[in-house]
């Protein structure tokens, strides 16, 4: 199958400062995609523009349309939640319902109401009355029972306690994802998604700079604990970055040879956020 | 054409308050007043014999054919403020529905959700047209019609408990007459209405904050500024023609009634005659001025500039 999406040069500035710059990627369907950069990285921007809600410079097909001439067609197959609870706070959840139910062809009615009842909400509430955990749990309700090709999350979680974060990706990973599906989720809590992605990338200064599934991750990086006498032998090699822990020092490795490195000590996978650290080091300085 | 009408009732799930309920209870306290005036009478009457007005068993004996018809001019009179006073407040109403129409969901962030779903901007900003040009109108218009029913209701039984019978004057009076002319004004209303709609749905929909002082305070300072250039003797356009159009048309432009007051119609005729007022030649006529059609064709393109900001504004 085609790619989902593919962008190349993928530029955008605000005034003098650079959003996005020349940012290429392509992802493949049946994937969830982590999205991770710093603040100010381009994150939130590289998602609207494939959203079509910003305008660009560069190449971008999304379901093999440019988000920019065809945005309308395109919500059809492509679904998002930018930003914690936004659905509008004067809507009943009824109504909420009720509306999504009558524009979007693709919304399965009995599917949301079924999501819905494991949750608290009420159809008669507004809104505004729920809490805001409450408010993504409906959304997410929502967004689930549209049969989409692309979802799109911008830290959907943000700002809430960690049961509603794990509710949120497991129902997502259980009651939403198959390989017809694309996930496209940016977050700030790697470690929390860490375990449901298929593919990474890194955006740094608006240009991608890791871009690989999690198997290459896991073959390309390695993490080793050294004993302080060799060191420096580790140092050598170049490691990505070091650490002190109890006295020994913690390598990070991007692509030497296994043997090599079990020669020094014990070999790890690194964590994303170990391996997302280490490759934003000196971002803010 | 199904998106479009739940576009419709989305509007009016959010603005209920503003579009029904307001003129409801105007027309409600309308009715308080009235009967509270009516009670007023009853007991003066009753306690201290003291007369308010004519008698109401002499108005019985007395009624001429001349006095039938001027009852019955005064219950379409009756008619036509009823509807005006809901009227007045729907002016504020729509007023600020359009500078929050397309700026209040980009201030929550709401806007966020609204684009997420299959719908074009164009429909979203014309279905915020259309509620303003008709749907919110019709809705005061119908709660209007039906407060005048309740008021004629009213009088017939207070003067049935003196033994008048009322029918004969509301016979002279044109109650569905007078809410088929009322129900033309809508429709020109909203055609001279739209380059006010346009303007305040622009603001709406094009800046980062403030659209009221943006909407208000443009037209004030062209107006202010053409006036000081007219004291300096430079080139200038007409005082009254820039206040009539730049504050007449694109500020107060949504008033009820702003067609047919601006073309003078109606003019000359007995201020007790509402059916010749509001007869459908004078309210139709607007239809053939060019300022209606050339504040269509400005309204227009205001509405194609807020679709354009609606697709293309970034707020973050």
């Amino acid at each position: 199958m085609s790619a989902v999406i593919k962008a190349s040069g993928l530029s955008k500035r605000y005034g003098k400062t650079i959003a996005l710059d020349g940012a290429s990627f392509e992802i493949e369907p049946g994937r969830i995609v982590g999205l991770i950069g710093p603040n100010g990285a381009g994150k939130t921007t590289a998602l609207k523009a494939i959203l079509g809600l910003t305008a660009f410079d560069g190449e971008l097909s999304v379901l093999g349309m440019d988000p920019r001439k065809h945005r309308h067609e395109l919500m059809q197959q492509v679904c998002f939640i930018a930003d914690v609870a936004v659905l509008p706070r004067w809507m009943r959840v009824a109504e909420a319902i009720d509306f999504v139910g009558a524009v979007h062809p693709r919304f399965d009615r009995a599917k949301c109401e079924r999501f819905l009842a494991r949750t608290k909400v009420q159809m008669r509430q507004r809104i505004k009355e729920l809490s805001k955990g409450m408010i993504v749990q409906l959304h997410l309700a929502v967004v689930m029972a549209i049969d989409a090709r692309l979802l799109v999350l911008d830290e959907p979680t943000l700002g809430l306690d960690i049961l509603y974060r794990k509710n949120f990706y497991q129902s997502l990973l259980e009651d939403y994802f198959d390989e017809q599906k694309t996930i496209l989720v940016t977050t700030h809590q790697v470690e929390e998604i860490e375990h449901i992605l298929t593919d990474l990338m890194f955006i740094r200064d608006g240009r991608i700079v890791l871009d690989a599934d999690m198997d290459t991750v896991g073959e390309r990086f390695a993490e080793v604990m050294v004993n302080a006498e060799r060191a420096d032998s580790a140092r050598a090699l170049n490691p990505l970055d070091e650490r002190q822990v109890f006295g020994k020092a913690i390598f990070l490795f991007d692509g030497v040879e296994r043997a090599r490195l079990e020669a020094l000590g014990e070999v790890r996978r690194p964590s994303v956020a170990d391996l997302f650290v280490a490759t934003m080091k000196g971002t803010y300085a | 054409m199904k998106t479009f009408a739940w576009l419709l009732k989305r509007e009016y799930w959010e603005h209920r308050g503003g579009f029904l309920w307001t003129p409801v209870w105007i027309s409600v306290a309308i009715l308080i007043l009235t009967l509270m005036g009516i009670v007023t009478t009853e007991v003066f009457r009753v306690q201290g014999h003291v007369q308010m007005g004519i008698s109401l068993d002499r108005i019985h004996a007395d009624m001429s054919e001349s006095d039938i018809v001027g009852a019955g001019q005064a219950l379409d009179y009756a008619q036509l403020v009823l509807t005006a006073i809901p009227a007045i407040a729907l002016f504020f109403v729509l007023f600020f529905y359009l500078l929050g129409a397309l700026y209040d969901d980009r201030r929550d962030r709401s806007v966020l959700f609204w684009k997420s779903l299959p719908i074009s901007d164009t429909a979203t900003v014309l279905s915020k047209t259309v509620t303003a040009m008709l749907v919110a109108p019709l809705i005061a218009l119908a709660v209007a019609t039906a407060g005048y029913l309740a008021l004629l209701a009213l009088i017939t039984l207070w003067t049935a408990l003196h033994g008048v019978n009322a029918l004969p004057v509301i016979a002279a009076a044109h109650p569905l007459g007078m809410a088929w002319r009322l129900l033309l004004t809508v429709p020109v209303d909203a055609l001279w209405a739209l380059p006010c709609i346009g303007w305040l749905l622009f603001w709406s929909s094009s800046v980062r904050s403030k659209p009221f002082l943006w909407a208000v305070l443009v037209p004030v300072v062209a107006i202010t500024l053409n006036a000081w250039f007219g004291a300096m003797g430079l080139p200038h356009i007409d005082g009254s023609t820039m206040a009539a159009n730049a504050g007449g048309r694109l500020l107060l432009g949504i008033a009820p009634g702003a067609a047919w007051h601006a073309q003078g119609l109606g003019r000359g005729i007995p201020g007790d005659d509402a059916m010749q007022q509001l007869a459908p030649s004078h309210v139709l006529g607007t239809l053939a001025t060019p300022e209606l059609w050339i504040g269509v064709l400005v309204g227009a393109a205001l509405i194609g500039g807020a679709i354009w900001f609606r697709r293309w504004r970034d707020d973050s």
